[in-house]
């Protein structure tokens, strides 16, 4: 911090990473199996099935539901099925400050789903921005990190003069720290444009809610107003204050669906309750880089349609390719696999950037390792190896709980923290050397017996039905790079170990035999 | 940089610019947005969402620029000149609207 430029950035390289480091390698991992967000759910289900809803009838369903629930409700969203999800998604809420209820519907009866009680793919994809703390707190926390995030990876390419030969470099086996640098220069480096753009596009999906002082200024605090101006909302109707009744939600779908040329993806109700509720239409994207969802405002008291969002300008539809970019939600297969990648190198960056702390301060010859460094290692232990088995666990809790168990969804939650903590603890507990390999070896065996207890518990397995390949594949593949890792920090473990035996040796040498 | 060899004077003054950095930054960038939205001249929501999207970057090189700074001294002097006159625009700003 005293010397030159370099030197203050490589400081701050070091010490930001480090703080927000293992938040960032939660966020990394749950937002990376978010982009499979539909497929995991679907697994996480394996009683639905895909089938033919009718949109008109199951708006009618869902709005027959929510006045049985919450017919005096701040607002109701309903979900319309599709094929990734063949059910009917209700959410009802009292207030915006939460909390939101949901459920999901039959499409064909309009009764609660049969499947089993589970938060599937959306518990992680909320664990990406929320940790599952209080939304608001976990938002901002998680907002703070991926703006240190943003200062680390400046401050890391500054701290790189060679950074277009880092490209090519990795010596594995000069020494721990040069091979656990290089495999962060590596996995730093090669996805440096996908680390930028996933964590400033980041930071822009939540910007209203950090950054508020321009809506501030020029709106007086107005949201709605900025929106409506925007482009990004259709004008409404404000409520009147007195009760009334809804009018008939099928033909206001029919209607929106007769305008697009294609069914909504859901339908937002305002103070339905009210003598003049808004009824809001909303659409996928169409196709293309930018998050902008076409929606039609009507009047939920006559059925009249209002109008539609206006057209988004230059800065609002960039804002708009920023959030795309980030969800991925127009990649087809093959680029979403390659954002996958790129999720699990921002993953493994961080992770090794980790290591690569405590390695750095290793200490030499016969010393022993100070609070600081011991607590660092631990934690690291917890939060790489714990974040992967806690999501092996939510799986392996999805197929081993009883389908009855009442709240259900929330023990599979609970298992998900659970296995958390024994990892942590097993870092904590067993001595350095064994900790590592003990703790991914323990991973990548719960990582396999996924599709193992998954073909028990259902009957469904690649030799009955390729309905879930991909995912026995990719539990397998985890498995055994989990298995893998932790036979390579066992080998490292033990020469070390054995190098320390010999007297006069350094701690730096013990960790080159 | 072991832990044995710093100094409480040395934390304190890390501490000095963690506290500059995040405060400071995110004051600046806050500053900056609320005045971009205001004097850009393009459609009011246009020039906020500009502001928005700059805010980040306002705010990382303040960070950045508190962290690269030879002294906490110097470091202050940097987010104080940039705070005042982007808070006196704003006001500015804003009275002018207000007039307007």
């Amino acid at each position: 911090m005293r010397q030159g430029f370099r030197t203050s950035m490589a400081w701050l390289h070091a010490w930001s990473g480090l703080v927000v480091g293992w938040i960032l390698f939660a966020v990394f991992v749950t937002g990376t199996a978010s982009y499979y967000r539909a497929e995991i759910s679907q697994w996480m289900r394996p009683e639905l099935r895909a089938v033919q809803a009718d949109p008109v009838r199951s708006a009618e369903h869902a709005v027959a539901f929510l006045k049985t629930r919450m017919p005096d409700a701040a607002g109701w969203y309903i979900e319309l099925p599709k094929p990734e999800k063949p059910v009917i998604g209700v959410h009802w809420w009292k207030s915006l400050e939460g909390p939101f209820h949901q459920a999901l519907l039959d499409p064909e009866t309009g009764a609660p789903t049969a499947a089993r009680d589970t938060k599937g793919g959306d518990f992680l994809y909320r664990f990406h921005f929320e940790l599952g703390m209080p939304p608001m707190l976990g938002r901002y926390l998680v907002g703070a990190c991926a703006l240190v995030m943003l200062v680390a990876l400046v401050s890391g390419i500054v701290t790189h003069r060679r950074i277009f030969a880092d490209f090519f470099t990795f010596r594995r086996d000069r020494s721990a720290q040069r091979g656990w640098l290089d495999a962060h220069n590596v996995t730093g480096v090669l996805a440096l444009p996908f680390h930028l753009m996933i964590t400033y596009t980041g930071l822009v999906t939540l910007a209203p809610m950090y950054m508020p002082w321009g809506v501030q200024t020029a709106y007086k605090g107005d949201q709605i107003r900025f929106y409506v101006e925007a482009g990004m909302m259709p004008e409404m109707a404000a409520p009147l204050g007195r009760p009334g009744t809804l009018a008939p939600v099928g033909p206001i779908v029919a209607a929106a669906a007769a305008r697009i040329g294609e069914a909504p993806e859901g339908i937002s109700i305002y103070s339905p309750g009210d003598a003049r509720p808004a009824v809001v239409a909303i659409f996928e994207e169409p196709h293309g880089l930018a998050h902008l969802h076409p929606q039609i405002a009507f009047d939920g008291a006559t059925g009249a349609m209002l109008g539609e969002a206006g057209t988004a300008k230059a800065a609002t539809v960039t804002s708009a390719v920023m959030v795309g970019l980030h969800e991925g939600h127009f990649a087809g297969p093959v680029l979403r696999a390659l954002f996958f990648l790129c999720g699990v190198m921002g993953a493994a960056t961080v992770a090794t950037g980790l290591v690569l702390w405590t390695v750095a301060r290793a200490p030499k010859g016969a010393q022993a390792a100070g609070f600081g460094l011991r607590l660092v290692r631990v934690l690291n232990i917890g939060a790489v190896a714990g974040m992967p088995a806690a999501i092996a666990g939510y799986f392996l809790a999805n197929r081993l709980l009883p389908l009855g168990l009442a709240d259900r969804a929330q023990w599979e939650v609970g298992a998900f923290f659970g296995f958390w903590i024994l990892l942590a603890l097993l870092g904590a507990l067993r001595p350095a050397m064994r900790a590592w390999p003990e703790a991914l070896g323990l991973t990548g065996a719960l990582y396999l017996a996924v599709p193992v207890v998954s073909a028990l518990a259902t009957g469904e397995h690649a030799l009955a039905g390729t309905r879930f390949l991909g995912f026995d594949l990719a539990m397998l593949a985890l498995g055994a790079g989990l298995i893998l890792a932790a036979r390579k920090a066992a080998r490292r473990g033990a020469s070390a170990l054995n190098s320390r035996r010999i007297p006069g040796m350094t701690g730096e040498e013990a960790l080159r035999a | 940089m072991s832990a044995r060899s710093v100094g409480s004077r040395y934390r304190a003054a890390v501490l000095g610019r963690v506290l500059l950095a995040a405060l400071g930054g995110y004051a600046v960038a806050a500053l900056a947005t609320g005045l971009l939205a205001l004097v850009l001249p393009m459609p009011r929501s246009e020039a906020v969402v500009t502001a928005t999207l700059l805010s980040f970057t306002v705010m990382v090189a303040v960070v950045v620029g508190v962290f690269a700074m030879r002294s906490l001294g110097r470091a202050a002097l940097l987010v104080g000149g940039l705070a005042l006159p982007l808070g006196a625009g704003l006001w500015l700003a804003q009275a002018l609207a207000g007039a307007a």
